[in-house]
């Protein structure tokens, strides 16, 4: 009988030791260096490495980036995933926004989704703070036949001018 | 001899990353230590001013107006400003000179704040940048430890520009 509580006692130590390692632990690599997440909604759908709904993706948190889930400046609750077209400097052909050419302001971006017209992102609130990024998916993990590396490409016909351009 | 080493060392790498693990649940949960520096908030918080900011406000949506806080820079996301939030999302702001004549107001849009320092004539803040995402708030300051003669809660804002 005694023997069975001292082991009962090990073993919630051991749990409890346990669960104060697991859990920091935890919540650090997730926070710090990489994390999944479901994609909802369709505005990423229509090109490129084709995110669906519910495309599982990994994301490392780190500086490069392509499609980037980052806090929405409407609701700070909620995430949104957008493709990075434009960083500081660059010029932008908008497409719905109120003005018809925008430069990027310092220390943000300009995201779009590749659904035009289903997303809501640059082109209804402007450029991005880049302090409002979360990290930059890499990977299709779900569903298994689509495993693939995310890379980085621009959709045809969008992106930031060049200098030529701008001149001309 | 080798394998003694070898525990040793590697008994040591787990202890730094889990104390390491749970500093930053703390830190990032809970609250941290600041530094303050510059004069935008003068005379609530003076330069090397050490104070404490909680976290937990920021990520259960309890900030309210006249909270003083910590957040990422718009325009740098390394730089931090520390600020009192004068508006939420939804409120009517006064963005003309109190001298003016014509007052011009404008609304914070949604999952905005407006934010301003106590020191109205030294301070980079929402009047030149406009409003700031909520999600750049880092966290509410709670407490002033340092120096000791002014330790407590912070005082009131001194400007009158919550409405």
């Amino acid at each position: 009988m005694a023997q069975r509580a001292t082991a009962g006692r090990r073993y919630l130590r051991a749990f409890v030791s346990g669960f104060f390692i697991a859990v920091p632990v935890t919540v650090t690599v997730l926070d710090r260096f990489a994390y999944l997440a479901r994609v909802e909604g369709a505005s990423m759908q229509p090109t490129a490495s084709h995110l669906y709904e519910h495309d599982l993706l990994v994301f490392p948190v780190c500086f490069m980036y392509v499609y980037c889930p980052l806090r929405s400046p409407r609701n700070p609750q909620q995430k949104i995933i957008k493709r990075v077209i434009g960083l500081e400097g660059d010029f932008i052909r908008t497409l719905s926004y109120k003005n018809r050419y925008v430069r990027v302001p310092d220390g943000h971006f300009w995201i779009e989704g590749d659904h035009h017209g289903h997303s809501l992102d640059s082109n209804s609130f402007g450029p991005v703070s880049v302090g409002l990024l979360h990290g930059r998916a890499s990977h299709i993990i779900w569903p298994p036949n689509r495993w693939q590396r995310i890379r980085a490409s621009l959709p045809a016909n969008r992106g930031p001018l060049d200098t030529e351009e701008d001149e001309g | 001899m080798f394998r003694r080493v070898l525990g040793t060392t590697l008994g040591f790498v787990g202890y730094t990353i889990q104390y390491g693990c749970i500093a930053h649940c703390a830190f990032e949960y809970i609250g941290e230590f600041v530094i303050c520096s510059g004069p935008s908030m003068e005379p609530t918080i003076v330069n090397r001013d050490i104070v404490f900011s909680e976290r937990m406000s920021r990520h259960l949506c309890k900030i309210q107006k006249g909270d003083v806080i910590i957040a990422k820079s718009p325009f740098d996301p390394k730089l931090n400003i520390c600020k009192r939030v004068i508006g939420l999302e939804g409120d009517k702001i006064c963005t003309s000179a109190p001298s003016d004549v014509f007052k011009t107001h404008t609304y914070v849009p949604k999952g905005h704040v407006w934010l301003e320092g106590d020191n109205l004539r030294n301070s980079t803040d929402s009047r030149s940048y406009g409003p700031v995402p909520y999600a750049l708030i880092r966290g509410r300051i709670c407490l002033k430890l340092w120096p000791l003669h002014s330790f407590g809660t912070l005082s009131e804002s001194p400007t009158r520009r919550i409405i």
